[in-house]
């Protein structure tokens, strides 16, 4: 399948932190015929191992990309059968006024997010944001039906198709951290063609936006070498200050800073130029808030890497990102990958 | 003077390796085991002659700084902070850029072309810049990289009444009698930690606790210290002069009461001052150190240091001297088997 | 099964404040000690209760600490200023009763402020009938801590008093050990220690038994008194089985089968969305490499007060639903 179907299906299926399984069989019908064994662990998260093709290969890379996405949750049905919500992982309040949204109860029911209309407001309330409390999912249906089909503490996500803009650019929900998943199938593929004495863990890892939890359990059990987070960053906007940001198109965000290991960093940057792969710097100096962080304080530590691809109105269900920039990630990432030996390694991670 | 040299070099958090390098260039030949782990945290063994519980002391090697996070058509450095800095210190201050040290400053609108009303304002970090006198940002590229660590340029000077400034005290000051306890000790056997990235969220601690898997811990912190005349005494966290702070509580940890008592108890024998640090707020390695694993007992004991995380920070030798009495006493209950 | 009122009772009059668990550790074990097969307290405190069954192993935590105040200094005359242990609220500090371990009561009030907006713990202060500092440290050190006094009340619907967070669990806990008689499963029970400031004994205690299956027992709040926010959970309306709070998302499939068991069997049961807080259950399930873990919770009014409501039905049915629970054969 191409990478760009392959990001389409995966942002149009529903996936709220908690509620990723919807996403399992998708993820590892694309990934079996290119990996060597798949494990579904006691939170969720999905490992599939690319063994080396040295034969006696002693390295663990394990490569982290979150599947979970941001979401609602019923947490109330009222007497009128308005459904009443909260989210899961972060959003603003103000992105979800008048969306379309999907309630995942005992079957997918449409619905809308409704507020109260400005005929009927004080003059002094338009220029307030509308918090999520005052907020009602409508389902057109009355109580008793949605008792029957709904829970309270189901998932709920946007109603939002993914699609192509100009040139090589597309807009979905969820491409926080879908993004990342096709970087890992699209460096799958590459890694096919290549020699690589690693053995390659992806790992599609569960509830990353409420925590980096699945990060934790995974990386405690894989035990790897080396950590590499492939999430999004953010993609340059007028309003956003230079050194916040990295711009659209120009190559993966490669990540300075705490969290990362400075010689894997200074090799990820030197086969980049080797390659000819276009890259830029982030600069985060303190946790990332990624993947990379649970790993890196996994166990007695864990030298890790954070590959960012660049990303327009993150946590919304208009995210932006430019294919180029997942197809360069990937890129880099195998390469990396397969640059690493048994040889090498010791001198990369040496202080 | 090994605290000089230690309070002078550059390590903010996530580039410890200045310091690092001092520290086990001092403690090398004193120690069984030296390693340096995945994360950069040193961690060195001293057998003993029998160890009943297994001892680990640490200290953390890092400090707050800034990060570089652009350059400007003029040449101009756009940056952030590497841990907990109050923004209102950093303007008109000279600071040192990357490994080769570039001198800068802090620059700012001058205050003949701000409005009454500005006056009072904090300045933002994003209304502040480093300038090093590069004529342009071609100039400025070749000197600086995005993601070069900057430290205050600040120098260690002995002043007033057996008072020290510098930079970093927090936690050089840690680093410097934990390195002494390690030269002066003998057939004592610990764990000595010199940790990276305390100030950034305590990420080394854990990593190493995890290694060493220790049943008690002794965190040496720079802490807190502000005492006005006209303050409210129970409002006062530490003070100068009153000898090493023992943490009661803070954000990490609830302190093991039985072994406070204990280190109480050994002071008073051997005539040491101490004080409690009497507030809750702040924490240290001592969060992740006590929750490592199956769990461990943990005490912290903190020389108390002024205008903590600024480059004019402020401590007495005398607590620094009381510091490490109180720590050899300890050590030496310790031999004995009483701790 | 009647509603142990004795037994109630004396868990929340029993002294325990996060950090110093001391003597309600001891009391449990006074309770269960002849219903359990191997009692282990570790580094941290928590109390580890073993009742050995050859299928999963489980464990159940119910924290034993309780919110307190600490003693941060002793002034000439005698007063005490201090520190919250926990989620402490100023405004429901101001005019209790406060008692240390070794039995010294104190009360607390406050500087003279023109503004009760501007109460601050910091402004407040113990005083415990001392003459001086002298007196006052004959009694008092710093660091000791205090919890709040209050009185046991119930009536036939409910229970009124401090401390249920999450002395509550712990009585949960208690009368399961002594309802189970041949555990299908490995059940440690575990009183965990620190829960108030951040689920600290949870972590550490997971860790050493590293079980399969976690169940944490807590108190979650109420939406049905006048003008409460919305959350559809209820005193008197059933157990609670835990979909969401700050610190978990709780196992499907274990949420399910704790759903299919409290229908099987009648218990009244709600599903629980917290929006804020959290319990031992977000520390146990991210212990090594994951554990499955889901929580009961019972709806309670007022947490964090000296007030504190709940429904002895709900109570009853958590117990009916955690014994049923621990009696399946897990197949994960």
């Amino acid at each position: 399948m191409d990478t760009k179907e392959f990001l389409k299906k995966l942002s149009n299926g529903s996936s709220v932190s908690g509620f990723e399984y919807g996403l399992s069989d998708l993820i590892t019908s694309s990934f079996k015929d290119h990996t060597d064994q798949i494990t579904t662990d006691k939170l969720g998260n999905i490992i599939m191992l690319k063994k080396g093709t040295e034969d006696d290969s002693s390295i663990k890379i394990m490569i982290a990309a979150h599947m979970d996405e941001i979401g609602l949750m019923v947490k109330h049905i009222e007497d009128n059968g308005f459904i009443r919500f909260t989210n899961v992982g972060g959003i603003d309040p103000r992105t979800i006024v008048g969306q379309e949204v999907v309630v995942h109860g005992k079957e997918d029911l449409f619905g809308v997010i409704g507020s109260k209309p400005p005929h009927l407001q004080e003059p002094t309330e338009i220029d307030k944001a509308i918090k999520m409390e005052d907020m009602i999912i409508d389902l057109g249906y009355p109580k008793e039906k949605v008792l029957e089909l709904v829970s309270i503490g189901d998932p709920i996500t946007i109603k939002r198709d993914f699609k192509s803009l100009q040139g090589s650019r597309v807009m979905g929900k969820s491409l926080d951290d879908k993004a990342g998943i096709a970087v890992m199938y699209e460096a799958m593929l590459e890694l096919s063609n290549l020699k690589h004495e690693a053995d390659v863990y992806f790992v599609a890892t569960v509830q990353e936006e409420v925590g980096t939890r699945g990060a934790f359990t995974s990386t405690y059990s894989i035990n790897p070498d080396i950590g590499i987070a492939i999430d999004v960053g953010f993609g340059s906007t007028p309003e956003l200050p230079k050194g916040a940001t990295i711009d659209m198109g120009k190559g993966p965000g490669i990540t300075i800073g705490g969290n990362i290991h400075p010689g894997l960093r200074d090799q990820l940057i030197e086969i980049a130029k080797q390659y000819n792969i276009p890259y830029q710097l982030e600069v985060t100096p303190g946790p990332t808030g990624t993947d990379g962080r649970a790993m890196q304080i996994t166990r007695g530590g864990i030298p890790t890497l954070c590959l960012s691809v660049p990303l327009r109105y993150m946590h919304t269900s208009v995210e932006i990102i430019d294919m180029e920039d997942v197809k360069n990630t990937a890129k880099l990432l195998a390469f990396f990958i397969s640059s690493i030996t048994r040889e090498n390694l010791e001198g990369l991670l040496c202080y | 003077m090994l605290l000089k040299r230690l309070t002078e070099a550059a390590g903010v958090s996530g580039n410890e390796k200045e310091v690092r390098d001092i520290i086990i260039e001092e403690i090398k030949d004193h120690v069984d085991e030296l390693i340096v782990d995945r994360l950069g945290n040193v961690i060195a063994y001293k057998k003993g002659k029998e160890d009943s519980k297994k001892l680990m002391i640490t200290a953390h090697m890092d400090e707050v700084g800034l990060m570089i996070t652009d350059i400007d058509n003029e040449g101009l450095l756009k940056f952030t902070t590497v841990g907990g800095i109050d923004k209102r210190i950093l303007v008109s201050k000279p600071v040192l850029i990357g490994k080769n040290k570039i001198l800068g400053v802090i620059g700012a609108k001058p205050i003949h072309l701000q409005k009454r009303e500005e006056w009072q304002r904090a300045l933002n970090i994003d209304q502040l810049y480093i300038d090093i006198g590069a004529k342009n940002k071609e100039e400025a590229e070749r000197l600086v990289n995005i993601g070069d660590y900057v430290s205050f340029d600040s120098q260690y000077i002995e002043f007033g009444d057996d008072l020290i400034k510098a930079k970093a005290l927090d936690n050089r000051v840690g680093c410097s009698l934990l390195i002494e306890l390690i030269k002066e000790t003998k057939d004592i056997g610990f764990y000595g930690v010199f940790t990276v990235m305390e100030e950034i969220g305590l990420v080394g601690a854990g990593p190493a606790a995890y290694r060493v898997d220790p049943d008690i811990s002794i965190i040496l912190e720079g802490t807190l210290c502000y005492e006005l005349p006209n303050m409210d005494e129970h409002l006062v966290p530490t003070s100068l002069n009153k000898g090493p702070a023992i943490s009661i509580m803070d954000r990490t940890t609830l302190y093991d009461r039985e072994f406070r008592d204990r280190i109480k108890k050994i002071a008073e024998k051997n005539n040491i001052p101490y004080q409690y640090r009497k507030t809750s707020m702040g924490g240290n390695d001592s969060g992740r150190i006590h929750t490592t694993k199956e769990g461990s007992i943990t005490t912290a004991i903190s020389v108390p240091c002024r205008n903590i995380h600024s480059p004019t920070s402020v401590m007495s030798k005398k607590d620094y001297k009381n510091t490490y009495n109180l720590l050899m006493a300890i050590l030496s209950e310790y031999k004995k088997g009483e701790l | 099964m009647n509603f142990n009122s004795q037994l109630l009772m004396e868990l929340v009059n029993t002294y325990g404040p996060a950090g110093n668990e001391r003597l309600i550790r001891e009391y449990i074990i006074g309770q269960i000690k002849d219903y359990v097969d191997e009692i282990h307290i570790d580094e941290l405190g928590n109390l580890i209760a073993r009742k050995k069954g050859n299928g999963k192993k489980i464990m159940i935590a119910a924290h034993m600490d309780q919110i307190g105040l600490m003693v941060t200094h002793i002034d000439d005359k005698g007063f005490l200023r201090f520190t919250n242990v926990g989620g402490i609220s100023p405004y429901i500090t101001l005019s209790q009763q406060v008692q240390f371990e070794n039995g010294t009561i104190g009360i607390i009030s406050a500087e003279p402020i023109d503004n009760i907006a501007k109460l601050k713990l910091s402004n407040m202060f113990i005083d415990i009938g001392a003459n001086n500092k002298e007196e006052a440290e004959e009694k008092i050190s710093i660091g000791d801590i205090c919890v709040y006094r209050s009185q046991y009340n119930e009536n036939d619907n409910v229970v009124f008093t401090g401390s249920l967070d999450d002395r509550i669990g712990c009585y949960v806990a208690i009368e399961t050990i002594k309802q189970i008689k041949e555990p299908t499963n490995d059940l440690y029970f575990v009183f965990t220690v620190q829960e108030e400031v951040g689920l600290r004994g949870a972590k550490t205690s997971a860790y050493r038994i590293d079980p399969d299956i976690g169940i944490a027992i807590d108190v979650t709040g109420s939406g049905d008194t006048p003008k409460a926010k919305t959350f559809a959970v209820g005193l008197n309306k059933g157990t609670a089985i835990k979909v969401k709070d700050n610190s978990i998302i709780t196992h499907p499939k274990l949420r399910q089968i704790m759903i299919d068991v409290a229908e099987k069997n009648d218990i009244p049961y709600q599903l629980e969305v917290l929006e804020y807080g959290g319990t031992d259950s977000g520390a146990i399930h991210l212990t090594k490499s994951g554990v499955p873990t889901g929580a009961i919770s019972i709806p309670t009014r007022y947490i964090h007060s000296t007030v504190e409501m709940v429904s002895k039905s709900d109570v009853q049915n958590s117990i009916k639903l955690l014994t049923k629970v621990l009696e399946l054969q897990f197949d994960f």
